[in-house]
């Protein structure tokens, strides 16, 4: 199996927030013309972080999702702010290969174990956010700006439990720090649980990679600001991976 | 034209456009004429294998499919459409019959991996058909799954996979080419297989 390489892209009301500085992109705000350029430079999946602050707006990302789905060629997740049932049907239909849920899945845990018998396991992605607080690692939601009663690690066995197939796990302490990803973090939420998990949260060199996967034992690295002025490619950093014995998809 | 058979298993939309990628009219259909008519079928499918059987037995389609696959047009199953090639399946409580086109059994992984296999994954060739120009020995290809087919004639297989241990992640025999992971989500290695499809379809 390879490590994969996942390029995650803010979206807000279907522009581009938080992405690459692509060179030759017609329109940068365009998440299906960033999701594209990811595509041919070999990013092995991506990931759409839905910020839209209305829900009366989340019509917009359904367009989204279902251009890329006719674009590109890799599976794509999406994530951020999804709440109920019909939004994760919706936004499948559409052509997404995964949901991510946050805030509502530990608001109603249940919605991970109805979403994950429905469709699958395998598109149900439980994404935790993650701050070192006292002696252990607390949950926050609301795009990390409200602290839960709630140890990560036991949230992510119980995220597990409840039918998750894969955990995106956010260091709120690394987040933009570019000083590399909490692997304390990453190693105990992996050796926790047997479902993969994806670093996310502070990489800012290529040896911040393999760190996660060496290191902090995940299957899968998220990155978003690494590759924004275009000091690294994802062929890169695969190159990178592969030459210190990291199987990667090249 | 290509059909991409539609029995409500899944979005079919990123298989037709990647056969329209590379240059090929595919249309999702379901009437049993559109699949008669068609130069090439494609069977898809993602989710429960008995789920997928009776849909198919609710469209009338059952005979079709066989009918055109005995007929030597070109046929490429995807996922379940790979499975349900075999006699059986041991997803679920019981035993369920497949299309019994080749003898053998679907199982579940067994032993410490994951399940279901998730990601990029190696395809280690046996056997090349056509629908294999191009694509290298060890080229990674993505799967989602949790059950593999064990085809009783080993000389069908066209290439394994190891998660664990070694499975068959694809098969090849006369106009018949069925793999287990998703060419439509396998990039340009993944298009490469749709488009050497396409050609022999046309």
């Amino acid at each position: 199996m390879a490590k994969r390489i996942i390029p995650c892209l803010d979206v807000t009301e279907g522009r581009v927030v938080k992405g690459v500085n692509f060179v030759n992109l017609v329109d940068a705000g365009d998440p299906v013309e960033q999701a594209l350029k990811y595509e041919q430079a070999e990013a092995d999946e991506l990931v759409f972080l839905d910020i839209t602050a209305s829900s009366d707006k989340r019509h917009i990302m359904l367009d989204v999702v279902r251009r890329t789905a006719e674009t590109i060629f890799i599976p794509f997740t999406v994530g951020g702010g999804i709440t109920d049932i019909a939004t994760i049907r919706e936004l499948l239909n559409a052509g997404a290969d995964k949901i991510s849920l946050n805030t509502a899945a530990v608001r109603t845990p249940d919605l991970i174990n109805e979403s994950s018998d429905m469709f699958g396991s395998q598109c149900i992605v439980v994404a935790i956010d993650a701050k070192w607080t006292d002696d252990h690692w607390i949950v926050y939601t609301h795009g990390g700006r409200r602290p839960m009663e709630l140890d990560a690690v036991e949230w992510a066995r119980e995220v597990e439990q409840r039918g998750a197939g894969e955990i995106l796990l956010t260091s709120m302490d690394r987040d933009g720090t570019k000083i590399g990803y909490d692997n304390a973090l990453n190693r105990a939420i992996s050796t926790a649980v047997k479902i993969p998990v994806i670093a996310s949260g502070g990489a800012g060199e290529l040896s911040h990679l393999y760190d996660a996967i060496h290191d902090g034992l995940t299957d899968a690295v998220l990155v978003a600001s690494l590759f924004h002025y275009g000091i690294y490619t994802i062929r890169q950093a695969k190159e990178y991976l592969r030459d210190r014995g990291v199987t990667v998809r090249l | 034209m290509i059909a991409i058979i539609d029995y409500g298993m899944g979005n079919l939309r990123s298989v037709q456009k990647g056969f329209e990628k590379v240059g090929f009219d595919a249309r999702i259909v379901t009437a049993k004429t559109d699949i008669e008519a068609a130069a090439g079928v494609v069977l898809p499918g993602v989710g429960a294998f008995s789920a997928a059987m009776k849909n198919l037995e609710e469209a009338g389609i059952v005979e079709t499919i066989i009918d055109q696959i005995k007929a030597g047009k070109p046929f490429l199953g995807i996922c379940l459409g790979l499975q349900m090639l075999f006699s059986y399946s041991e997803e679920g409580t019981v035993r369920t019959p497949g299309l019994d086109l080749f003898p053998g059994a679907v199982v579940r992984f067994t032993g410490d991996m994951k399940v279901p296999h998730m990601g990029w994954n190696q395809l280690l060739f046996r056997n090349r058909g056509e629908a294999a120009d191009g694509i290298p020995d060890g080229s990674f290809f993505y799967f989602v799954h949790s059950f593999y087919v064990v085809p009783e004639d080993p000389t069908i297989t066209m290439t394994m996979t190891n998660y664990g241990y070694d499975f068959v992640s694809s098969i090849t025999k006369d106009n018949i080419t069925a793999v287990q992971f998703h060419p439509e989500k396998s990039q340009r290695m993944g298009l490469k297989l749709l488009e050497n499809f396409g050609r022999l379809a046309k």
